[in-house]
């Protein structure tokens, strides 16, 4: 995650708690998981503003059932359904449920 | 229906390991940091000699040293697969590969101002190895042994330690220095000033090449676009130009002018359809679209490939020019009516920007997604971008129009893949930014075309445009490509008919009178 969003996603989280949702679109798995370590447990690359620093956040991907339920079906079909064929919905999904599982404090229920 | 003709193409790629991994964006991010010791140690052991990098099938399919047919029967990784000797040249049919100390030569000839200084031995040597180069002209080569531009390695030691000049280096010692252009003007130090000279003079190989692949007498060229994405100019005005004319200058198009088209990554395209545009509407008799290479982008995802063990490829500044003049029914034609455009309203999903820039000048001019031969959408060599987490990007641009192409009925979801192997492009291009961007295809294209191999090409650029904080828009623009077809004769209508056309009308009325 680049520097200037990883700073982002510690200003919303230490103004709003672990109430903020992160909701990722990575296309990779691999990415994906570590986006959401970052914003759990801390940036693993110690580069960042996250380096060192967990906020445990509750975090998604844009893919999970979850999300999706959320969103109106019209905007998907116009806007997501394409990318839905072109990657593995599911494998990104599990990707970040595997760290919020382990680090997220906070889940949406 | 609007088109010109693309009359030829030419694809260079300058070999510069050494400047890259000292003025890379990443390595030169990294030694200013200070804290990233560990990578700038390893990076040397991870670097490849240009005889490996002649040897490097996306290289030779790059300047056209094997075909690009020739290349897709090799499957990745390539890296591991050294092409033979005899298809391992540095001279292809699209351009070459030329070597780094030739290169600093080249800056070196194409500065106005001084700011290139080569240690007098070196300057010599090179100039010398340019002269065999079959595009580099006497002017140039005697360009490189200027006094102005060498002097003794003592001066220039003292250049880079007490006034801010950048050493250059060959085979691990200093050869030069960039010397800064103004004591106090960001625009002009020393690291933006080599960015600017290495655009330039990689615009310039390309150009000259390109003057030779087309026959075309330099004094003949009427305009030039370039379309890299470096910004000259000063603390007055960051991008002010022009790279264009300051290309035709040091190439000899003496009769030419020039100007610079901009746009990310979609430059290229974009400027592709503002030169055709001229061209077909007369304001211009020929166009060569140039973009010279970034020196910011070697090794931009060498973090990666020295943290997982590989070869670090991003050694090469790329470049590239085409030629389009008027269609004459025997060329491949570029045409004007199907242009993808990404609209300002079309938003960033993948969704709307795949489906603005092919399905919609698909569908505007009555043809569907199989009709189009090849999609040529961002060519990056995906056995770089891969290890950087950034995927295969020519893979994943193909399978968004697939399925978009499901998603229409134009296919069968269960042809997705099939559509994916016969449609689509593997990526081979540099991570240069712009040379990526569907442009490296429009050459393979026109050879496919000629051969009657396909009948249609599309190319496609997107472009980052975030990137510069002014907007949170992305861009993009596409064009097809297409086989030549006989112009239309309109009948001419002689004297002798005209009159014998008002004979008939004046004794029809005589008759009506009668």
């Amino acid at each position: 995650m680049d520097l200037q969003n990883q700073q982002r996603v510690k200003d919303a989280g230490e103004k709003y708690g672990t109430d903020c949702v992160v909701i990722l679109g990575s296309s990779d798995a691999e990415g994906a998981e570590i986006y959401a370590e970052t914003v759990t447990a801390g940036d693993p690359t110690y580069a960042g503003p996250l380096a060192g620093v967990s906020l445990e956040l509750p975090v998604y991907h844009v893919f999970d059932p979850i999300i999706r339920a959320e969103c109106d079906p019209a905007a998907w079909e116009e806007q997501i359904s394409m990318m839905e064929m072109v990657l593995d919905p599911e494998a990104l999904a599990a990707a970040v449920k595997g760290m919020r599982d382990q680090y997220s404090k906070n889940v949406i229920e | 229906m609007s088109k010109v003709g693309i009359k030829s193409y030419s694809y260079c790629l300058n070999h510069a390991p050494e400047t890259g991994s000292h003025y890379g964006g990443t390595p030169w991010e990294a030694i200013h940091s200070g804290k990233e010791q560990e990578y700038l140690d390893a990076l040397p052991k991870h670097l490849q000699s240009y005889d490996h990098a002649l040897h490097y099938a996306p290289n030779q399919t790059y300047i056209g040293g094997i075909s690009y047919e020739e290349f897709e029967a090799i499957p990745a990784p390539w890296v591991d697969k050294p092409l033979p000797d005899e298809k391992a040249k540095r001279y292809g049919k699209f351009g070459e590969l030329m070597p780094e100390d030739e290169f600093l030569g080249l800056i070196s000839a194409c500065d106005e101002f001084e700011l290139v200084w080569l240690e007098k031995s070196f300057a010599e040597s090179v100039s010398k190895k340019l002269a065999e180069d079959p595009v580099i002209t006497e002017a140039i080569v005697k360009r490189v042994v200027r006094p102005k531009n060498m002097q003794e390695f003592a001066d220039i030691e003292k250049e880079v330690a007490e006034r801010g000049a950048l050493p250059l280096y060959h085979d691990n010692k200093v050869v030069g220095c960039i010397r800064m252009g103004h004591p106090t003007d960001h625009c002009l130090t020393a690291h933006v000033l080599m960015e600017n000279l290495a655009g330039k003079a990689s615009g310039v190989l390309a150009l000259l090449h390109l003057l030779k692949n087309s026959g075309l007498n330099p004094l003949d060229l009427d305009f030039v676009i370039e379309c890299s994405e470096e910004g000259a100019g000063d603390v007055g005005q960051r991008a002010g130009g022009n790279f264009a004319k300051a290309i035709a200058e040091v190439a000899g198009c003496t009769n030419a002018s020039g100007c610079d088209v901009r746009g990310f990554c979609a430059g290229p395209v974009n400027a592709m359809i503002n030169a055709a545009a001229q061209v077909a509407s007369g304001a211009r008799k020929n166009i060569a679209v140039v973009a010279g290479g970034s020196i910011p982008k070697l090794y931009m995802n060498s973090r990666d490939h020295v943290k997982k063990n590989l070869l670090a490829l991003e050694d090469c500044v790329g470049s590239f020019a085409v030629l389009i003049v008027p269609d004459d029914g025997t060329m491949p034609v570029m045409r004007l009516d199907v242009l993808g455009k990404h609209t300002v309203g079309a938003g960033g999903a993948p969704q709307a920007v795949t489906s603005a820039l092919t399905f919609e000048p698909l569908q505007a001019a009555g043809l569907t997604f199989s009709d189009v031969d090849r999609f040529a959408p961002e060519l990056q060599n995906h056995e770089i971008t891969e290890p950087a987490g950034a995927g295969n990007v020519p893979l994943a641009n193909i399978k968004m129009i697939a399925a978009l192409a499901v998603m229409k009925k134009a296919i069968e979801k269960a042809d997705m893949m099939n559509f994916i192997k016969q449609h689509g492009t593997i990526g081979y291009a540099h991570t240069q930014g712009h040379i990526p961007a569907g442009v490296p295809f429009i050459g393979p294209a026109c050879e496919l075309i000629k051969e009657g191999k396909i009948k249609r090409a599309m190319i496609i650029g997107k472009g980052s445009l975030f990137l510069a904080r002014l907007t949170n828009l992305a861009d993009g623009a596409s064009f097809l490509i297409e086989a030549p077809s006989p112009i239309e004769q309109t009948a001419s209508v002689s004297k002798d008919d005209i009159k014998a056309m008002i004979l008939e009308a004046l004794s029809e009325i005589a008759g009506k009178l009668a």
